[in-house]
């Protein structure tokens, strides 16, 4: 057979490798997309029959701040108001972000523009060992430790949102700082050089150039540490003494959603109104998170347009 | 092709863990449910494993809420939990069957530094719902109450709450969902007050007598002290096989009062009244 | 100020940023350290945990955490190198790709609880695996892959353009420009994504309390055969690691010497996370160098 015919009318094998690798990628996207969707549904389908088979009202459920499932109202209503929850995992979510946040930073940046030496060989192992501290030791530091020294400085009984912030911020500093590390990372070169031609100290360079270049990616980052400590939920639940009371102040005991979710959910019967209602609370932190990522993406595009 | 090779090699070990599921010989039984009872259970299989070679009993956890709803639908051959399933909303009780392997006391226990030693229990009930504040009310030092409640659904609180809160709700407070936190708690929080199985009380807490009744082991098997609950092993029907054998090797005199005695719970053939679950009490 | 005292001024805080989280870890671990290791000994490292009496120790579940770690990397990381691969080289720009990003980037906030009790009615009921390290794993397989492939996606994406249209240009295809020219250029990123979630993996409790379960068995360290009940390898056995065994003592342990067990088992997960790092480090290092001949 012609050897140029048979070339021309047969897939090469670089083509076939080719199509061969686009299907096998294929098939691991639509895998965990598949995975995605089984969670979303198994959630959901849960969380939806607080309102739908049990008839809660679900501005009932944002806004009310009494949380007994089990116990009847006046008028023989279940009390699944999910509030306390709700500001309790904004108020630790915000204020540990805006506590990590400049550290993250910092350490970023110490790392990419400052020092990459030592921000290699010291901050970099550093970082990745304290994701490697598991949330349950995180915990425990937090009760032994944390939690005293805040009842001697600020009196009460040392559990609440402070304490969580605390601790948080020492679990979501690793991503953020990671992210943001990619994010200066991926600021091209000539932009540095190019300010640091027109005279600009290094410090001028990175506030004025790397940084506001790389904007959208350590907001994405601080935005992805707060999903994190959104859903963070062993650690926070030692620590903020899980009330489900409005938050006061920033040390007396509040909750969150996870913490209430994970502490309640293995003494429920799969299909009551109990246990519904935490699926409820679940599917709040994956509207939350995609509420987050939203943001993000905004974030991104107003960036880009820049 | 690496990627290639590596997927290759996590089908056939799937595969190969399958056929392995399948080929394990002998029996195996799953109880799943209560924390509380978990230890025991555990102690109990080990034992009666290393006695009959070829058996396998897996104890898990997961609380009494798990326990409850999988031997309902028939996932697990047992299903540990420290309530009647009657008191559990959202299970059919008549399809389960009861089987009691222990009794659990619960008492209050209070951070060392109040300075109480005996209540009542109007003035635990008044603790707990917030009507007393300071410690100094009860007799105590001058320290604001810290009520550390339970989870809600957890089966010491419900017992707890039905002994002591006669209907009444407890107020809003810190809930923690393990005995090990709440007696950590109490011990390190000055003026906090929680309860706790017997078994988990110790130095670092102080636990108060209840109207002048000492919370022990004695009082229980006599109901002078009210605050236990039985502890359950439901099955879906009655139990067959491997289930029976290990049920009533549990249930035996010998394990009841070497074991169930040794690691802190009260033998079931100790005491000296009966309940059920609507609270009568019988005495033998 | 000037400019130039400013810029002073900036580094020092940034040098003093460096310091106070080095200064955090180092108070951690040492917190950590100096409460475990007294209680840390060849026997509480070799021997099996006790459920009620003093003196247990952590052979098993130290076991089981590596084991299990292993067994989630095996399944995780072909199958995040693969998405990543997919979103970063094939994946149009377009409202469907953003939906996939944004849904497995959702799958990560989510708490571990939700996905261990998910694992628990999929893997252990409806698939039947049971109690086991295999159901164990496939939950750390859910709860790690949306950073990994994350984690693939920007590595890849930045290795630069010219490395791809080389490989093109020497006539190979995208999958092979991938696989050969930009994969290995991308390893140090990804190492340091993988070693991030086995840290997460080693230390993760609630979803496994669901699914790999909370007891460990004994296990006949002379028996390799994977089809034995009693074998190390079986992944159909029940299977505690190191951080549920810590959450367990803690929550419900009746051992007269729990808290010291829980010291002595946190100062062992830590040093174990930290050999892992240090020794993911030096194989990646060597990894690139043998990979890329630099």
């Amino acid at each position: 057979m012609d050897p140029i015919k048979d070339a021309m009318t047969h897939k090469s094998r670089s083509a076939k490798i080719e199509a061969r690798g686009h299907l096998i990628s294929l098939a691991c996207i639509s895998l965990i997309v598949a995975v995605v969707l089984a969670i979303f549904f198994f959630v959901a389908s849960r969380g939806l029959a607080t309102f739908f088979t049990n008839k809660i009202n679900l501005w009932d459920f944002l806004s009310k701040s009494t949380w007994e499932p089990a116990v009847k109202d006046a008028h023989g209503n279940p009390q699944v108001g999910a509030l306390p929850m709700i500001v309790g995992s904004f108020g630790v979510t915000f204020l540990s972000a805006v506590v990590a946040t400049p550290f993250a930073v910092g350490a970023a940046i110490f790392m990419t523009e400052i020092s990459p030496n030592l921000g290699k060989k010291i901050l970099q192992p550093v970082i990745e060992l304290l994701v490697g501290i598991p949330s349950v030791v995180y915990g425990f530091i937090g009760l032994s430790v944390i939690v005293p020294i805040i009842r001697t400085v600020f009196g009460g009984t040392g559990f609440g949102i402070l304490a969580g912030t605390f601790v948080l911020f020492v679990m979501i500093l690793p991503t953020v700082t990671s992210m943001t590390v990619d994010a200066l990372k991926s600021v091209p070169r000539h932009y540095r050089e190019a300010s640091l031609a027109l005279g600009g100290t290094r410090w001028q360079t990175i506030s004025r150039v790397v940084l506001r270049a790389a904007m959208p990616g350590i907001l994405t980052g601080v935005v992805f540490g707060m999903a994190r400590a959104f859903g963070e939920a062993l650690a926070v639940q030692m620590v903020i003494g899980n009330a489900a009371l409005l938050p006061k102040d920033l040390i007396s005991p509040a909750s969150t959603l996870t913490s209430v979710l994970t502490s309640g959910i293995g003494n429920t019967v799969m299909g009551s109104l109990d246990n519904n209602a935490l699926w409820s609370l679940a599917l709040l932190l994956l509207l939350m998170s995609l509420a987050f990522n939203l943001l993000i993406r905004w974030i991104g595009k107003k960036g880009e347009m820049k | 092709m690496k990627k290639l090779l590596g997927l290759l090699a996590l089908i056939s070990l799937t595969l190969l863990a399958a056929c392995g599921a399948q080929s394990s010989s002998g029996e195996s039984i799953t109880a799943v449910g209560s924390s509380a009872l978990q230890p025991l259970v555990e102690a109990a299989a080990e034992q009666y494993q290393s006695d009959n070679l070829g058996v396998f009993i897996n104890v898990q956890g997961g609380g009494s809420g798990t326990g409850l709803s999988q031997i309902q639908q028939g996932a697990v051959q047992i299903g540990n939990s420290d309530l009647f399933a009657e008191e559990k909303s959202g299970i059919q009780a008549k399809k389960l069957v009861d089987h009691r392997v222990a009794v659990v006391g619960i008492t209050p226990i209070v951070n060392k530094k109040v300075g109480v030693k005996n209540l009542t229990v109007t003035q635990l009930r008044q603790l707990f719902t917030g009507e007393i504040t300071n410690w100094k009310q009860v007799g105590g030092k001058n320290l604001p109450v810290v009520v550390v409640n339970r989870a809600q659904g957890s089966g010491t609180r419900a017992t707890f709450e039905r002994w002591v809160m006669n209907g009444r709700q407890p107020m809003a407070a810190q809930e923690q969902d393990s005995t090990g936190m709440v007696r950590s708690i109490v011990a390190s929080t000055p003026g906090a007050v929680s309860y706790v199985a017997f078994s988990y009380v110790d130095n670092t807490v102080m636990a108060p007598s209840l109207d002048g009744v000492t919370p022990t082991d004695q009082h229980v098997t006599t109901n002078a002290w009210p605050i236990w609950s039985y502890e359950h092993m439901y099955t879906k029907g009655q139990p067959t096989g491997l289930t029976k054998k290990f049920l009533a090797y549990i249930q035996s005199p010998k394990m009841q009062t070497k074991l169930v005695a040794k690691m802190g719970y009260i033998p079931v053939t100790a005491m000296k009244v009966q309940r059920d679950h609507a609270g009568n009490v019988v005495h033998n | 100020m000037s400019a130039k005292s400013i810029d002073k001024f900036m580094t020092g805080v940034l040098y003093a940023v460096a310091g106070i989280i080095v200064l955090l870890l180092a108070g951690l671990l040492g917190y950590i350290l100096f409460q475990g290791l007294p209680h840390v000994s060849w026997h509480f490292l070799t021997s099996p945990a006790k459920s009620f009496e003093a003196g247990g120790g952590i052979g098993i579940q130290l076991f089981n955490s590596f084991y299990l770690l292993l067994l989630s990397m095996v399944i995780s990381v072909p199958l995040a190198l693969g998405a990543g691969i997919y979103l970063a080289e094939y994946a149009r720009d377009n409202w469907l790709t953003d939906v996939i990003r944004t849904a497995i980037e959702i799958l990560s906030s989510l708490p571990s609880v939700v996905v261990g009790l998910f694992g628990f009615l999929v893997f252990v009921l409806q698939f039947g695996f049971g109690f086991s390290i295999l159901s164990g794993a496939l939950a750390l397989t859910m709860f790690n892959l949306p950073l990994l492939t994350r984690n693939v996606e920007d590595s890849l994406r930045q290795v630069g353009f010219a490395q791809r249209e080389a490989g093109l240009a020497l006539g190979l295809s995208r999958w092979e420009t991938v696989i050969h020219v930009v994969i290995p250029e991308a390893l140090p990123g990804i190492l340091t994504g993988m070693i991030l979630g086995a840290g997460r993996v080693f230390g993760e409790a609630a979803a496994l309390i669901y699914t790999a379960g909370q007891s460990a068995p004994a296990l006949n360290f002379a028996d390799w055969n994977p089809l034995d009940i009693a074998s190390p390898l079986n992944p159909f056995r029940p299977a505690e690691t190191l951080a549920v065994h810590i959450w367990k003592i803690n929550s419900e342990g009746i051992q007269p010497d729990a808290a010291a067990v829980s010291a002595g088992a946190s100062a062992v997960l830590i040093i174990a996370v930290l050999a892992f790092n240090v020794l993911a480090r030096w194989g990646g290092n060597r990894l690139y160098k043998r990979m890329t001949a630099g």
